[in-house]
Parts: C-alpha cells; structure tokens; sequence
C-alpha cells in the first residue's frame, strides 16, 4: 500500500506526543524547582536558598532554558486547547446518562479542568514570585527571595490558594505522569506497573514538600 | 436428458479438477476490467470471492444487510476449519478429506466437488496465514491442530473458538484492501430482493436500501448468490437473526433449482429455550462432547436437580447404544437420540426438552491427574475438585462462562442443560461444477448452495467450502462464463427487465402495507417454526409432512390476510425487511416438507421414521434415493422434481455404522 | 418483574431526538436485553406504533452488531459482554432503565438506536490488510511465528469492530479499534512488511473521521466486550512515532 499521511505533528497521536513530552519536561523542572526551595530548609536565614535562587536569576544558561521552559508551558496549553476542542466536537450530543466512574478515574477525565487551575495557580504564583524577581534583575538589584517567601506566605489566604493549587498539581500529575508514557508507546507488562508506581510516588513526593513549604514558612518554622 | 448437466469433468477424480483448470476458457485482462460481478452476501463466500474477483481485475460489488461486511454470520463459527495438509503425520490425505467429507454427508454428495473441496482446502491454510489469520500455534512457531467431530485425524485448524470470526476477518481484510483500491464497490445495509433476468441470463438485481427505503437497480454480468442458510426457516436456530432466504428464493423462483431442501442440520448442543420470548439459539462447541457425559434420568419425569440424581439411576444413553464412539457420534445421530429420550419422558429442565452434559466425571479424572503432576499426595476431595476445575476452565472456560451467563446456572456445580437446534442447511440452490445454478450467469456458492456436504456437514467444513467457493473455484469456473460475455455491454438499467423487476418488488411491498391486519411479523415467524420444528425437524413422518404442508399453506393465507407492517416503505423498516424475509421463508417450509415427503429413506440430517433399522438407526435406501433432489418453480406455489442422478466411481457406497 | 424504560427515539439523522418513556410488565429474568426489546416492540406494534429501531444479529456476542448505552454504559453494567449477551436477571423488578444509542459525531445516529458505523469501514480500507493477492501464498507452515505473538495477535483480532470503546471514551476516540487492528498485523512477520504507511494511513483516516484523540483514560479498555488492551493503543503509538522516523 502507498502511505498517503499528512505531517505527523497535526495528527492526533502527534498532539498527543507533544503533550506527553512537554509534560514530561515540565515535570523534570519541577524537580530542579523543588530541590532549590528545599534550600529553605537549611533554616539559615535563607542564605543557602537565596544564593541558589540568585544562581537561577542571573545563570545564562538558565535564562535559555527558561525561555524553553515558557515556551513548554504555552506548547502544553495551546494543544491541550486544541485538543479539548476537537474532543468536544467528536461528540457533540451528549448522554442523558453517563456512568463513568465504573470504567476510568475521575482525574483521568478532568485533566482540563486540572490543567486550568494550574495555569490559574501558575499565573498567581509567577505574579508572587517570578515577576519581583525579573524587575529587580531588570532594574539591576539584589532581590532577596526568601524575605519575599515569608512576606507572601504570612497570608493564610495565598497559603490556602496554593495548596488548592498543589492538590490539582497532584492529580495532574497522577494521570500525567503515566499517560506520557503510554502515549509515548512505552506500555509493558513489565514495566509499566514500574512506572505507574514512579508516576505515584513522584505526585505524592512532590506534592509533599512543595507543600510544606507555605505551612512551614506561615507557621514560622522556618527563620 | 434430464434438464441438470452437473458439468462434472470426466476422468478420474483426481485429474477432474486439474485437467479442468488447464482448460477452462480465460479472460483477457483488458476485458476483464469491462466486466462486472455482482456479489450478494459478504460472508466468507462472498467476502473471498470478491476479493479474489476483484484481484483479478473485474469490476465487483458487494451486497450485505448488515452494516458492515464483517458481521456476515460466518463470523459465529467456533470450531474450526478442515484442510487436508496432514502437518501431524497422522496419516491425513486429500483423499481421506474426500471420503470422510463423501461418507459423512451419507452418500449423497457428488464426488467431483467434494474431491475439489478436499484438494484446495490446503491452499486456503496457506492463503489465510499470508493474510494474517492469527491461526493457533505450537511452542515451535508451528500450525496446531486439533481433532473434531469425531475424525480420526488431527486436520482442524482453528483461532481458539473464534475461528469463524478470524477467516471471515481474513476475507473481510482482503476485501476491505480491494475497496480502498477502488475495484469493490461496497453497498452495507442492502438488501437484494429480485434477481433481473434478460435473455434468460442473470443481468443484476434489485436491492433495497435499508436506510433510504429505496429499491436501487444493479447491473452486472454475472450475479454471484453468497447469501448463507436458511435455517432461519425454523424461527429458532443458531443463525443470526437477519439471515434469511431471500435472495436464494427469489432466485429460485426466477428459474434456479432448489436442491435438497428438506437437509436440515440439527445441532446437538445447544442451550436449550428458557421459554416462548426466545429469540434465537446459543450453540456451544462441539467440543464439550471430548470430554463431558451425556445423560438423561432413568425414571420418567424427574424433576431432580442433576446433581442430585445418583449415578445408578442415570442413562448414558449415547455410551450404552454407541459403544464405539459414545458421546462423539456424529451430529445427527446425537441430536436424534436426545429428542427421542425427551420425547420418552426423560427430558429434565424446566421444559423437559433437554438433557444433561456432565462435567463431574472430567472434573474427577482431571483432578486426580493434575494432582499427581503436582506431585500431591493424598489429596483432598476439595483439592482434587479445585484441580479438576481449573483443567476444565482452561480447556472450556469461555464455553462455560456464556452458558452462565445465558441461563444463571454454574456448570462447574451442575450439569448443563442442552438440546438439538437447528444449525445449518445442506440444502440450497442447485449448482453445477461451476457452481452456477439453472440459470445461467447466476451463481451460487458457501452454505447457499447445495453442493458439498450430502445430507449431512461433518463439523469444520462449512469455513473450508465458503472459502474454497470463494477463493480457489469461482475465480476459474466464473470465466468458462464471463469469456463468452466479453462483447456484452454492460445494459443500462432504464432496460425493461430492471424496471420489470424494481416493480415486482415494489408490487410486494406495497402488498405488505396494504393488508393493515392485526398480527406481527414474528407472531407468524413462530407459528411457522413451531410446524417446521414439529413435523420437519428432527424426525419426520408422511403423516405429519402432509399435515405440514397444509398447515403451512393456512399459514400463508392468513399471513397475507392478517399481516401488520408497521411504519413507512421509504425509512429504516426492521418489520418490512421481516415481513419481506418471512414471506419467503413461508414458501421454503412447504418446499422443504414437499422434499421431505418425497425422499422416503432416512440419510444423514434428513431422518425418516418410516425408514429405519431395528434397533432404530436410519436407513438408507440406495438405488432409490441416491440422486440430488432440484426443485423447478412452477408458479403459483407448485414444484417440479428434476433427479440428478449420484454416481460413486471411486468411493464404495456403505451404510454408516458408528457401533 | 416490572421495568420502566427510558429509550433514545429518533426518527432520523436530520431530526431531533428525545427520550422517550416505555413501562414494560412481566419481564423475565431468563430474557436476554434485546428479547425483552422484542417484547416491548410486540407490543408497539400491537398498538400500531412504531417500533424500535435497533441494530442486532448474531445475538451470541460475536458479530458486532448490537450497541446500546445503557444507564450509561456501553453494553450495559456487565463487562465482557455485548449487549445482545445481557440478561435481565442483571436488573431489578422496579429499575429504570435508560436505553441511548452510541454517541459520537463520527457515528451519526440513524435511526432510534441505530448509528452508522461506516467510519470505522473506510479506517480498515485504508490498511487493516495484508496486500497479498489469492493464489500467492507459501506454505503456510514456511513462516513459523513464536506462540507468543501469535497470541498476541490473535488477542488483538478478537475486536468485534463494535465500536464500545468510541461509545465509552469521553473523547469519542476510536483508538482502541484502530491499536487492535494495527497490532494485529504488527505482531506478525506478514504485517511487517507494509507496516509504516498502514499505521499512518489508518490513523490519518481516524483523524479525518472527526473521532476524539485518546487521553488514555483507560475506559475503553474497561468498557470493551472482548477486553482488547490498552498495551495495543501504545503498541500503535509506537509503530506511528517508529513510522514518522523513517521519512
């Protein structure tokens, strides 16, 4: 037979590959994030956090992956758009009677929904943090961050929103996490329960110790 | 000379085919692309031929009822498929195919199709896997076989129990590729209702668009008839609920003969009916015979659960009157003896229309085996029954799993409940050698036509003759046709024959609106088959055939006269496609019965009361019967018997004895 | 026992449709679903209504045919099952069942329960083959193939072509369907041979059909009558990104 296929990028299993690999990239960033807010917990006075975070700042090198970090993030958003759009239109009536909860996890479905909150979520926590940072670069000062952590988290309400934000990160995470890899044709008898379970304990570890960071830092454990 | 030439080659059955194909008339390539190929039904006789067609470069098109043509009812096959390619050196040979096919359907097959079955079904294996049919396989990457109905030889191949679904799917895949090159036009949820005759040649059909409404007309050289059983006859059966006579009737009543239509198969294990809403009848593999006990109580009437019963007050009665091959008996010879222990009184169930087939002693033997491979001393009952059972999941487990499901009763604990149902017509249209029926340029091929299987189909045979039409006949024996047609413009069909036949059609239809009576379609489906099932079924009598027959005929009347269809001619319309399939299947009964009355010996399917033996088998009656017989249309509801005479050059007639 | 009956009318394509209210008596519970259809359309057409349009045929679970939502399932609350191979004895006397047909924008409704499912036919004419014509092949035991895949193959080959899985994705996606085709063949020396331009062929005809991408929710896998895995929609994923790399 004569292959007759369009560009691989606009099919769906194309999509659905950026999706996974911008998701993955994602992923690998939240761990370099969380390792430098983990410098916290050196509990001295932020010095060892504020140098990494001045490191982060200022490093060229980081400045390029920054721009590809943002440039993932928007990837991710535009296709999952794209493809929320078209899987709405794939069913345009819908059933009277739906009974979903017997065949898939309700996270499974509301990754969309997830996502959502977590852009929301992003977009508060870039106007709490990365935003000063930017403008003290751009202005040529020394931002200290860490003062700026505690200024931010001795509001209770920014804590409670942040938490919210961090279970939706959670659960995007749980369905995320495994799905790349499916997506990415890596499904193994073997090995997928493997993955299944990284996908889990990597949500769980995550989720954990970025959220200790607003309740320790609200609740004045950290000096 | 009788009006059938069966166009059988001469000379000895083994050059019959071979001397045939180096000189059977062949089509130009450039002319066949001018030719056009009309098939009906899209099951593994119409799926492969028109695949295989289409290969070789005519213009074909594709006609099912179904949405798809991969639903075709082949697809429900369990068993498995025969071919002859002897892989378990187990003394297998096209030869012994040829007789064992010859003798099973008792002596009233003829030799030279058979033998051309025999000899291409090693081709079908080959072309099957080339396409990808996930047939079984050893550890060694090799075919498996197995053993079945009761064959000496390990010849059956097979996909797990869903080997119908994986040659069709084989077919289907072939026929799909040939729809994406453009060379098959597909028409899905069509139905055929004329055949168009000009110059007495089939020149197309009439088929109605079962989602328009509209009668559509089709041209074609020749029309190919791939259109399936019609056990359909009997309300009850194993076949899907659309499969119908149609097509074949409509045909017949054009001119094509009706060969045999009183050979009826009849299934021995089937889940027996739960009550009068029973639509159709689950079949359970034949398989289930290797292993499980056959068995009626002793005492008349005895409403005990089956596990209740002792073994001293059971009857095995297959193993007490068949020593020899006991629960394995042919399946006609089982079939019979189970209705005859119900109708002494011994049925058990709730209808006590059934008997049991018992796994305990399996389930014992397999324990006590298992448990020494495990090394297991003294074991426990529970033990050896928790073994036993796993052994017989992993052998019948699916088979097991739907019996529960359709009757809410676990086989495991006790025994299953079944009964004969109707399961396959050997019957069928008329064919010559190149499967071309009275009337010339209509063919007819798969389990529509009457041709291979004599008066009863030995199990994995049906798959092997659907592909074998399909794939490895019709593509040579249509151009001995076809290459006299090439000066044939293809007639448009504005022709007076196609407007003729639209009309017929439509003339029926509007018929069927017009009686505004009382009683549904199905209401008259089951009164049929309840005559059909009674007086036609497994044992026949003149007294009952005649009463048949006149009931039938007070059936029909009153169908026409207190008929209700429901809804409009031009939507989807599931009652008018009954009433319409119906209608016919009320004119096959009579015919059928008619045949039965007529051949008054008892062979295979077909048995006689009147002719049996003393200790009650059937009795053939070889220089009276040993002829195929064609039924003409005459109008007006009356047949004429044309007798094709059977002659066994190579193999020696004998009774069937399975002692 | 007595049952109350919700059901999808729709006259057809071009019209709309409601659910509409059906009280059914005397049910038993040995009925399989589609019987207790038959009986509740006797009794329609007793009235001289019109009954109800629904696709069905084999009534053993293999030909595919029979597709119905009920309560919100596809084949019903039982897995591994069609619907034609549900029983009542799966209900109880006094439930409300509400009956849709498969919902997707690539299966039209066409009448009542009935959806036109001839996507998935112009899916397969695209590449659910091997290109071997009649009368070409070797000896079929010239190619042994390991158990393992032959299985495999055959695990993947027992799709019935039903179109559950679309039915159940919340995306309408036809993945599973198409994984199962393509795996089959790519488990299988014969398959291999045209296996770039199959799975690429057949996934752009899945685009082109207007069926939703897969977000390996998983419930098609649940949902589907013959358990086709999920492993096939990675093992196709897989062919697709290894065909893309090759041109």
């Amino acid at each position: 037979m004569s292959n007759t296929s369009p560009n691989f990028l606009t099919s769906s299993i194309g999509k659905k590959f950026l999706m996974g690999l911008t998701g993955l990239f994602l992923i690998s960033f939240l761990v370099v994030h969380v390792l430098i807010n983990a410098c916290i917990y050196f509990n001295d006075g932020g010095v060892t956090f504020n140098m990494a975070a001045h490191f982060m700042a200022n490093n060229i090198i980081i400045r390029v992956v920054e721009v590809g970090l943002f440039l993932g993030i928007i990837l991710h958003v535009v296709q999952a758009l794209i493809l929320t759009l078209q899987n709405g239109k794939a069913r345009p009536q819908k059933y009277a009677v739906q009974n979903s909860a017997v065949s898939s996890k309700w996270y499974s479905r509301s990754m969309g929904l997830l996502g959502t909150l977590l852009l929301m979520f992003l977009i508060v926590h870039l106007a709490n943090f990365w935003v000063p940072t930017k403008i003290a670069v751009f202005k040529g000062e020394e931002h200290n961050t860490f003062e700026s952590l505690k200024t931010v988290f001795a509001n209770p309400i920014i804590v409670a929103v942040y938490l919210l934000g961090l279970v939706s990160l959670f659960y995007h995470l749980l369905h995320g996490f495994q799905s790349a890899f499916q997506t990415f044709g890596l499904n193994h008898k073997k090995y997928t329960p493997a993955i299944k379970a990284c996908g889990f304990w990597y949500a769980v570890l995550i989720t954990l110790l970025f959220a200790s960071m607003p309740i320790t830092l609200y609740l004045g454990l950290i000096k | 000379m009788s009006k059938l030439d069966s166009k059988i080659p001469e000379g000895n059955v083994e050059q019959k085919w071979t001397k045939y194909k180096a000189s059977v008339a062949l089509v130009n390539p450039s002319n066949k692309r001018n030719l056009e190929i009309i098939v009906v039904g899209s099951g593994l006789a119409g799926a492969s031929a028109a695949a295989s067609l289409a290969e070789l470069g005519y213009k074909v098109k594709v006609f099912c009822y179904q949405d798809s043509a991969r639903r075709a009812h082949s697809i429900a096959a369990q068993g498995g498929i025969n071919a002859a390619k002897n892989y378990q050196n187990d003394g297998d040979s096209i030869y012994r195919l040829f007789y064992d096919t010859v003798k099973g359907g008792d002596y009233r097959a003829r030799e030279g199709n058979v033998y051309r079955l025999a000899e291409v079904s090693n081709s079908i294996i080959d072309q099957c896997v080339a396409q990808g049919v996930p047939l079984a396989r050893e550890y060694g990457g090799m075919l498996s076989n197995r053993s079945f109905g009761g064959t000496q030889v390990q010849r059956t191949f097979y996909a797990a129990g869903q080997t119908g679904q994986q040659l069709l799917l084989g077919a289907y895949s072939a026929l799909n590729r040939q729809i994406g090159l453009g060379t098959v036009d597909m028409y899905a949820r069509h139905e055929m209702l004329e055949v168009v005759k000009i110059d007495d040649k089939a020149r197309g059909i009439i088929a109605r668009d079962m989602v328009t409404g509209k009668l559509e007309r089709h041209f074609g050289h020749a029309v190919l008839l791939c259109t399936g059983g019609y056990g359909n006859v009997f309300y009850l059966s194993t076949n899907a609920m659309g499969c119908n006579a149609t097509a074949a009737w409509k045909a017949h009543k054009k001119g094509a003969f009706f060969g045999n239509p009183c050979f009826t198969q009849i299934h021995p294990t089937c889940i027996p009916v739960s009550g009068d809403h029973q639509s159709k009848l689950t079949l359970m593999s034949e398989s289930l015979r290797n292993d499980g006990r056959i068995w009626v109580p002793k005492k008349k009437d005895d409403i005990r659960k089956g596990n209740e019963i002792p073994e001293e007050e059971r009857d095995y009665y297959l193993e007490r009157r068949y020593p020899a091959f006991g629960n394995l008996v042919p399946r006609d010879v089982a079939s019979r003896a189970a209705k005859e222990r119900c109708d002494e009184g011994h049925g058990v169930g709730a209808s006590r229309m059934a008997v049991f087939l018992d796994f305990k002693a399996a389930i014992d033997r397999f324990g006590k085996s298992q448990a020494k491979k495990l090394s297991i001393e003294n074991p426990t009952p529970a033990q050896l029954k928790e073994f036993g059972k796993q052994v017989v999941e992993e052998k019948y487990g699916n088979l097991f799993t739907m019996y529960e499901q359709i009757t809410g009763e676990n086989p495991y604990e006790v025994p299953m409940r079944i009964y004969p149902a109707v399961h396959y017509t050997m019957g069928g249209l008329w064919v010559d050698y190149n499967l071309m029926t009275t009337v010339q340029g209509l063919y007819c091929l798969g389990e529509a036509n009457f041709s291979d299987h004599g008066a009863n189909r030995l199990g994995a045979s049906a798959l092997m003759q659907g592909l074998a039409d399909g794939y490895f006949v019709i593509p040579y024996t249509i151009g001995a046709y076809l290459s006299k047609e090439i000066a044939v413009k293809p007639i448009p069909t504005t022709h007076e024959a196609f407007v003729a036949a639209e009309n017929e059609a439509q003339a029926q239809i509007n018929k069927f609106f017009a009686i505004k009576g009382s009683k549904s379609v199905d209401h008259f489906h089951k009164r049929l088959g309840k005559i059909m099932w009674e007086k036609c079924g497994m044992a026949r009598n003149e007294k009952g055939l005649k009463e048949a027959i006149v009931e039938i005929r007070e059936l029909r009347d009153e169908f026409w006269k207190d008929l209700r269809v429901t809804g409009k001619p031009d939507e989807m319309n599931p009652e008018l496609e009954k009433a319409s399939r119906v209608a016919d299947f009320l004119e096959l009964g009579e015919l059928m019965c008619m045949d039965a009355l007529n051949r008054s010996e008892s062979c295979g399917g077909h048995f006689r009361i009147e002719s049996q033996t003393e200790e009650g088998e059937a009795l053939r009656k070889d220089d009276e019967f040993a002829y195929v017989a064609a039924w003409e249309y005459k109008g007006n509801y009356t047949y004429e018997m044309h007798k094709e005479e059977l002659k066994f050059e190579t193999i020696k007639i004998a009774q069937r004895s399975y002692k | 026992m007595n049952l109350t009956l919700k059901i999808w009318r729709q006259n057809s394509g071009k019209e709309q449709g409601q659910l509409v209210t059906y009280p059914v008596k005397d049910i038993s519970p040995d009925m399989s679903f589609l019987e207790m259809f038959d009986v509740l359309n006797e009794q329609l057409v007793s009235k001289n209504e019109s009954p109800i349009v629904f696709d069905h045929d084999c009534r053993e679970g293999i030909c595919g045919m029979c597709s119905m939502v009920i309560n919100g399932r596809a084949h019903g609350p039982k897995t591994g099952i069609t619907t034609c191979q549900l029983h009542m004895r799966s209900f109880k006397d006094g439930d409300t069942i509400v009956v849709e047909p498969w919902r997707a924008q690539a299966f039209p409704v066409i009448k009542d329960l009935t959806v036109d499912r001839t996507a998935f036919e112009r899916i397969q004419s695209k590449g659910g083959f091997v290109s071997v014509n009649t009368g070409t092949a070797q000896d079929a035991n010239c190619l042994p193939i390991p158990k393992d895949d032959a299985d495999a193959s055959f695990n993947a080959a027992a799709c019935i072509g039903c179109g559950a899985c679309v039915a159940t994705c919340k995306n309408a996606s036809a993945m599973l369907f198409v994984a199962a085709k393509v795996s089959q063949f790519a488990l299988l020396p014969q398959g291999k041979i045209e296996a770039t331009a199959r799975v690429k062929n057949m996934v752009a005809q899945m685009d082109l059909e207007g069926f939703g991408s897969c977000t390996n929710t998983g419930a098609c896998e649940i949902e589907c009558p013959k358990g086709i895995s999920l492993e096939n929609i990675a093992r196709m994923n897989r062919e697709y990104l290894v065909a893309n790399c090759k041109d």
